[in-house]
């Protein structure tokens, strides 16, 4: 599979280079790529899920490396992860509620293949069992007859083992294969619709006559103000340009045409127009675990400034933006400084620039950070495809997307 | 202030100290002894400063009194004329020997680099002694500066552009257009017969002589501020007041009431346009459009009598952004001032009882400086000081001995209240900054870039962080100034002031104004600054002389503003691929709003540094009170 090879190497590549970037087009070409490393990944007879997660694990690693500040990377390798670990779950129960025999073989390779060969196939497929099935209280009180029964089944299943082991594990890695596939593939759809859910909330969270400010420009954003625009609200933005990229012009020219009162301000009267503004409403880079968010540089201080002001500060964030890690100095960690020639011309200060005073240290430097880090207490809302969240609820709400174990994308070390 | 307030007594020079003093000599009067540190010593220790000192008002001035602008030769106590430069007045190792080269380099206070030259050809004798400039005067009505050359008495409208061209640093093409069709217009309708423009000027100046009632009041404080002035003034000008506040522009004027709009629109000298896309929150400011301005005002330079030059020249610089800042402005609005009471004589030569119209002028003036650009709080200080000094002068004096008074008075209160108290003010500062601090600023303020420069000579380790807001990008310039002194600087944009903040100890701001609720008036992002230095737990120092202090009170920024060029926000320079707003005023759904200054809450703020002291921002309104009526007194 050379031509997966090259397709993985040419994105790396992308992403190494800044060719890629915003995390709506990075989620999804990552997920694509992983979907078609998968629908080519050969997977061997045994154990097809974990060679699956370890293979995707590999390439997620390296895809990670390549611009560790692009968080959306990550959360689509893990996300994908978490499908493939749920994919092989729900083929173990349905092979272990409906047909007995298969339930055992299957189990036998996870025993075979596991740390703990003494334990019998039996136990295994109970324990995977009450795994499985969401924690009930039913499976909590069936479990203790369940145990005690389990010697019968295994005992009474063993002469047709041999006979339908091969066949099934065909029809298993296909079936597993395609699942996974399938999965990605309403992931990808739920990335380039992500947008659309959000803005169908608009109406609920804009009123009439409402002002609202907006810092720099992203897709989700305009989308949402466009949403309740069309449901016959009119309220009024204001636009802060967002320097260095001053992606707010582009984003003030779209509302105004689409018939919205919109006014641009620069980014240092933020300050003194926000007194008059109802909310604040801002796409993200990224969402972290604990809440606090990765932004567009200058959003810290527009959050503070409505903070000061009791002004709500809403988020919005498509799913694959959330991230399972918890920030640890963000600020830095989580930052990239971008070229100084967006802030001045080289050419300008080209006698200034030099190795000054014999120090040996430069005299200028130009800092130009790319994102800034909001922290959580200064959000009032999240707005993701799946509706309107607390920031003290994004770590709950990481566990439907996530799996724990795969927090750390890292290939197990081969020893 | 209280109407009723006794007068402070001029007799008894006793110094009051609030706040904790050290039993060390208070700041005497003298402008250059504790001013000139000749070793870097004293400033670094600070136990020889008390940190508020408040001099009885009177003290400081009284050592002063004889200055005259005429005596050019007078050392330190002589002021150049059109050129200031703080690094030269704030340097530790300066003397107060200020040679005539010092005087003859036109940076920094006023000029921006790029357009020094200009301005120098332009200042009226700039770096020349007073006298020199005193013999153009009489030479010629006209400015003498601008017409470098040019025929002094009445010129043809053809010259005008040419000699008033050296204003504008480029003309491109289109302006050059637009000029000569307003000369054509201009011409044709001379040509026809009785022009307008000029009867309406001409009689513009035969209501000036004629009632000063009907000319524009000026100062944007209320009239009745100085129990003294009001006891004074003559019994006419009282009767003005009433009318003066029916018909002139009041500085803060609100726009959104029509029929003060078109009145003031009649008298209105430029020609303002209103500007499309007027942004709904502000219809109560001056919204104009920009581009139009100063070639309409200058194709109109010689067709205006009731202007004095050297004011006009000061408009149209104000008008075109060429002089920014609030000192420089203030200082360039003085000495403008200084030339046409020069030129003033009463028609006839007797006492002021009779024609004394001085007044009636200035305000003529000030009004049209309020069309060039609004006035900052400042300027507004200064003139009603001005005011106050003219209402005062005593009916008998002569007219030559009135105006030398005047002079000298504006001479002193351009060296002691900005020139002497910045001084101060980089003592106290200075103290304030240790080996190793990461000093932040924001925008450029003249006072602070002292500061830099005189820490940096005393030998003091730090660095300084420059944050850099559009559209003016004033910091760049402050950028090349201390990089080019020697001091280690990081240049960022507002943006990304949380990222900068964590490495930063302290925080230097300068102002436009004080408000006495503490509200620190400044240009625009400078609450952001002081929002996330306050959040990051660095302390906020804002550098501001006193005469900048007003008794206003304010919470937003959006009651009282001004509104700069929306265009310069639509154009990104130097990214020319970001172009989405060139074509703004086509879509009515589209404004853009350019706000100059901004109001940061008192709270923000960590300590003001003025020339009475260091104070917390709590203290504003006691030094407003103690020493509100002080600039009517030095």
């Amino acid at each position: 599979m050379p031509d997966v090879n090259s397709l993985v190497n040419e994105f790396l590549i992308k992403l190494k280079k800044r060719k890629i970037e915003g995390s709506k087009a990075t989620a999804k070409l990552t997920a694509e790529l992983l979907r078609s490393f998968i629908s080519q990944k050969r997977l061997p007879h045994t154990n097809q899920a974990g060679a699956l997660i370890d293979a995707v694990k590999a390439v997620g690693e390296e895809l990670i490396n390549a611009n560790p500040v692009e968080l959306a990377v990550g959360n689509i390798v893990r996300r994908v992860l978490h499908i493939i670990r749920e994919e092989d779950l729900s083929l173990t129960t349905a092979a272990v509620g409906g047909l007995s025999l298969s339930a055992e073989s299957d189990n036998e390779d996870d025993v075979d293949q596991g740390d703990h060969p003494a334990l019998s196939a039996a136990a295994v497929a109970a324990a995977a069992r009450s795994t499985l099935r969401p924690p009930s209280l039913q499976t909590l009180l069936e479990d203790m007859p369940h145990s005690t029964a389990v010697p019968q089944t295994s005992s009474s299943g063993g002469d047709s083992e041999g006979k339908s082991k091969s066949a099934d594990k065909n029809l298993m890695t296909r079936k597993l294969k395609h699942n996974v596939i399938e999965a990605v593939n309403e992931l990808i759809q739920d990335i380039s619709t992500c947008h659309e859910l959000i803005a169908e909330q608009a109406v609920e969270h804009i009123h009439q006559n409402e002002v609202i400010l907006t810092l720099g420009s992203s897709r989700t954003v305009t989308e949402f103000l466009c949403a309740a625009k069309e449901k016959k609200r009119s309220f009024r933005v204001f636009v802060a340009e967002g320097a260095p990229r001053y992606q707010g012009h582009a984003l003030a020219k779209e509302l105004a045409a689409r018939g919205l009162q919109t006014t641009v301000i620069t980014d240092s009267a933020v300050f003194a127009m926000i007194s008059r503004v109802n909310m604040v409403i801002v796409g993200a880079h990224a969402v972290m675990a604990n809440g606090g968010v990765i932004a567009p540089v200058g959003l810290n201080m527009v959050a503070l400034a409505a903070q000061r002001h009791a002004v709500p500060f809403v988020v919005l964030a498509g799913v694959h933006k959330l991230c399972p890690l918890y920030p640890h100095n963000p600020e830095v960690l989580l930052n990239e400084l971008k070229s100084p020639s967006e802030l001045l011309d080289f050419g300008e200060f080209s006698d200034c620039l030099d190795f000054g005073c014999g120090s040996g240290s430069p005299l200028l430097h130009v800092v130009n950070p790319a994102f800034d880090y909001v922290p959580p207490n200064l959000v009032s809302l999240f707005i993701t495809d799946t509706g309107g969240h607390n920031p003290s609820y994004m770590y709950r709400l990481l566990t439907d997307y996530y799996s724990p174990d795969d927090l750390v994308v890292r290939r197990r070390s081969t020893s | 202030m209280d109407a009723r307030r006794v007068p402070r007594t001029v007799t008894d020079p006793k110094v009051r100290q609030v706040g904790f003093f050290a039993p060390v000599a208070p700041l005497d009067g003298s402008p250059s002894g504790p001013l000139r540190p000749t070793t870097p010593s004293p400033p670094v220790s600070g136990n020889s400063l008390s940190p508020v000192m408040i001099p009885l008002p009177r003290h400081l001035s009284s050592d002063n009194a004889p200055l005259s602008p005429l005596n050019a030769g007078g050392g330190d106590s002589f002021l150049p004329v059109g050129s200031y430069n703080p690094s030269e007045f704030s340097s530790p190792t300066a003397t107060e020997d200020f040679s005539e080269d010092n005087f003859s380099k036109d940076t920094g206070w006023i000029l921006n680099d790029n357009s020094g030259k200009i301005a120098t050809s332009l200042t009226p004798g700039g770096a020349d002694k007073a006298a020199v400039k005193q013999n153009t005067h009489s030479a010629s009505g006209l400015t003498p500066g601008i017409t470098d050359g040019g025929p002094p008495t009445e010129v043809q409208k053809e010259q005008a552009p040419v000699s008033s061209m050296p204003l504008k640093e480029k003309t491109t093409k289109a302006e050059r257009r637009a000029l000569q069709e307003a000369q054509r217009a201009a011409k044709a309708s001379a040509t026809a017969g009785g022009s307008k423009k000029s009867v309406a000027a001409s009689a513009v100046v035969t209501s000036a002589n004629a009632n000063p009632k009907k000319v524009a009041k000026a100062p944007p404080q209320k009239k009745d501020s100085s129990s003294v002035a009001a006891s004074e003034k003559r019994a006419g000008d009282r009767q003005t007041d009433k009318d003066r506040k029916k018909d002139v522009p009041h500085p803060r004027m609100q726009f959104d009431d029509e029929d003060r709009v078109e009145k003031a629109k009649k008298r209105s000298v430029v020609k303002q346009t209103e500007a499309r896309n007027r942004v709904e929150l502000f219809r109560h400011l001056p919204q104009y459009e920009h581009g139009t301005r100063l070639a309409d005002l200058e194709s109109k330079f010689f067709q205006l009598d009731p202007v004095h030059p050297a004011v006009y020249k000061v408009g149209l610089r104000f008008l075109s952004g060429d002089i920014s800042g609030g000192n420089a402005r203030c200082i360039a609005m003085l000495q403008a001032f200084q030339e046409s009471i020069k030129d003033y004589s009463t028609r006839l030569e007797k006492t002021l009882i009779e024609k004394w119209d001085l007044p009636a002028k200035i305000n003529g003036y000030v009004s049209f400086l309020i069309e060039c650009r609004p006035l900052s709080i400042s300027m507004g200080n200064a003139i009603r000081f001005l005011k106050t000094q003219i209402a005062e002068l005593p009916l008998t004096m002569s007219e030559s001995e009135a105006k030398a008074s005047l002079l000298s008075d504006i001479n002193r209160f351009i060296n002691e209240k900005i020139i002497l108290a910045d001084k101060v003010i980089v003592r106290h500062a200075v103290t304030k900054i240790r080996d190793g601090d990461v000093l932040l600023t924001y925008g450029s303020s003249s006072v602070v870039e002292m500061i830099f420069l005189c820490a940096h000579e005393l030998g003091k380790q730090f660095q300084v962080v420059i944050v850099d807001s559009r559209p003016k990008h004033e910091g760049k310039m402050l950028l090349r100034r201390l990089v080019g002194k020697g001091v280690s600087c990081t240049y960022t944009h507002i943006n990304a002031i949380s990222y900068i903040m964590h490495e930063v100890t302290r925080v230097f701001l300068g102002a436009s104004s004080v408000l006495s609720n503490g509200t620190v008036y400044s240009r625009v992002g400078t609450a952001s600054v002081a929002m996330v230095a306050h959040q990051f737990h660095v302390p906020v120092l804002v550098c501001c002389e006193a005469y900048k202090f007003h008794k206003r009170v304010q919470l937003d920024s959006i009651c009282f503003n001004e509104l700069g060029d929306p265009d310069a926000i639509a154009r990104v320079s130097g990214k020319e691929d970001i172009n989405y707003l060139d074509d703004w005023t086509s879509s009515e759904n589209l404004q853009l709003l350019n706000l100059t200054y901004d109001a940061t809450p008192s709270d923000y703020t960590s300590m003001i540094i003025t020339e009475y002291g260091m104070i917390p921002p709590t203290s504003v309104p006691v030094i407003v009170q103690e020493y509100g009526g002080e600039h009517l007194w030095i």
